[in-house]
């Protein structure tokens, strides 16, 4: 025997499968939505230490996926979705990710507040504990509305934009808050129609398994209906506008109009026709998120030459 | 016995070596930033001055007027 070859015995991560455990692409959503909620505050910031700010938030949002992937990694093994992910595939050890996930919240959290405020610190601290500890260890496992109460943590990062402007919470970071809460339900549940999932065999209860499709389709259509009010009604704050409210009025439209169609089918259309509303609807929802952030980044923008809002 | 000196473990190690310092090299690079900016927001330069360890009357308006 000539060599040591250690790669033999275990597998060296690369910072790629670090990189994959912070979940990107629920980053990239993150990184958007809190953009949007410290643009469109009335409090300039300082270039650099906004983004310094988004930068914290995303590293925050990333952590809080590393712990998720952490404790989630025997339901991630026997899913086929997520059975690839860097735990259940051997690529980076439990401990690891535990490591670099309360690591890198410290970083972030302690980061933001001394870059911005304590209240924007302390936001990010609840949501962090809110997705890793409330969502992940308490709820995903425990009721099949998981997905209602868990989402608040993707809500939050609007509200942290706004705070690291403002240092202040208001009706129109909350109502951000709400536009992601209760758009989630209808987003997810429009996907688990379609989907078809194993969140069985791994022990999660998801609406679709413990209450059937139809119990979940009736979801879908109330949770919309709840959503339009918030939509609509942060179209008349101070960040809303024409723009936001004509792009609100229209998208809710249409999204209001995919859940009622949804809510009118039975098992037996969703055969013939391979769920063709379904993943229609679901498509609509994505528009819908982007759209209704998108508008208040326009407002915002107008308001730089004094044509946005309702002044 | 010899150690191959471009083993794929060291490559893969590379990877993460350099990785770790570019992310250490922002981070130093992050803080640097926000001193300055902090510093220049500060606007009044007499705010920072006064931290130098060296005495500074004239940064005392009271005392430092009429000397």
């Amino acid at each position: 025997m000539s060599d040591i070859s250690a790669s033999d015995y275990s597998y060296e991560a690369g910072m790629g499968d670090y990189f994959a455990l912070l979940k990107p692409r629920v980053m990239s959503l993150v990184v958007f939505t809190a953009l949007v909620g410290l643009l469109a505050s009335p409090v300039p910031v300082h270039p650099f230490i906004g983004f310094v700010a988004i930068l914290c938030i995303a590293v925050g949002a990333g952590a809080s996926g590393a712990l998720n992937m952490w404790w989630d990694a025997d339901i991630d093994a026997r899913m086929k979705r997520t059975a690839g992910r860097p735990i259940p595939s051997g690529r980076v050890q439990p401990g690891e990710a535990l490591g670099i996930g309360l690591a890198l919240s410290g970083f972030a959290i302690v980061l933001l507040a001394l870059a911005t405020n304590m209240l924007a610190a302390f936001l990010l601290a609840f949501t962090i504990f809110f997705y890793a500890v409330i969502y992940s260890i308490w709820l995903k496992r425990a009721t099949p509305q998981n997905i209602v109460i868990g989402g608040a943590a993707g809500a939050f990062p609007p509200m942290i934009g706004w705070a690291v402007a403002t240092g202040g919470i208001s009706v129109e970071s909350v109502l951000m808050f709400a536009l992601i809460f209760m758009w989630t339900p209808p987003h997810f549940w429009a996907l688990a129609l379609f989907v078809k999932s194993d969140y069985g065999n791994a022990g999660v209860p998801m609406l679709t398994e413990t209450h059937g499709r139809d119990a979940t389709r009736q979801h879908v259509i109330i949770y919309t209906l709840l959503l339009v009010p918030v939509a609509i009604g942060l179209g008349f704050t101070s960040i809303g506008g024409p723009v936001y409210l004509a792009v609100a009025v229209w998208m809710n439209a249409w999204f209001l109009k995919g859940a009622y169609d949804i809510w009118r089918r039975t098992d037996a259309d969703c055969e013939a026709d391979k769920h063709r509303v379904e993943i229609k609807v679901f498509k609509v929802s994505l528009y819908y998120l982007f759209a209704h952030f998108g508008a208040l980044l326009i407002e915002a923008a107008l308001r730089l030459y004094g044509i946005g809002g309702w002044s | 016995m010899t150690l191959q000196v471009e083993h794929e473990l060291h490559e893969r190690r590379k990877g993460r070596n350099y990785g770790l310092g570019l992310i250490l090299a922002g981070f130093i690079a992050i803080i640097f930033g926000l001193t300055v900016v902090k510093v220049l927001e500060l606007g009044n330069s007499s705010k920072f001055e006064r931290f130098d360890h060296v005495a500074r009357p004239q940064l005392i308006p009271e005392e430092g007027a009429g000397e």
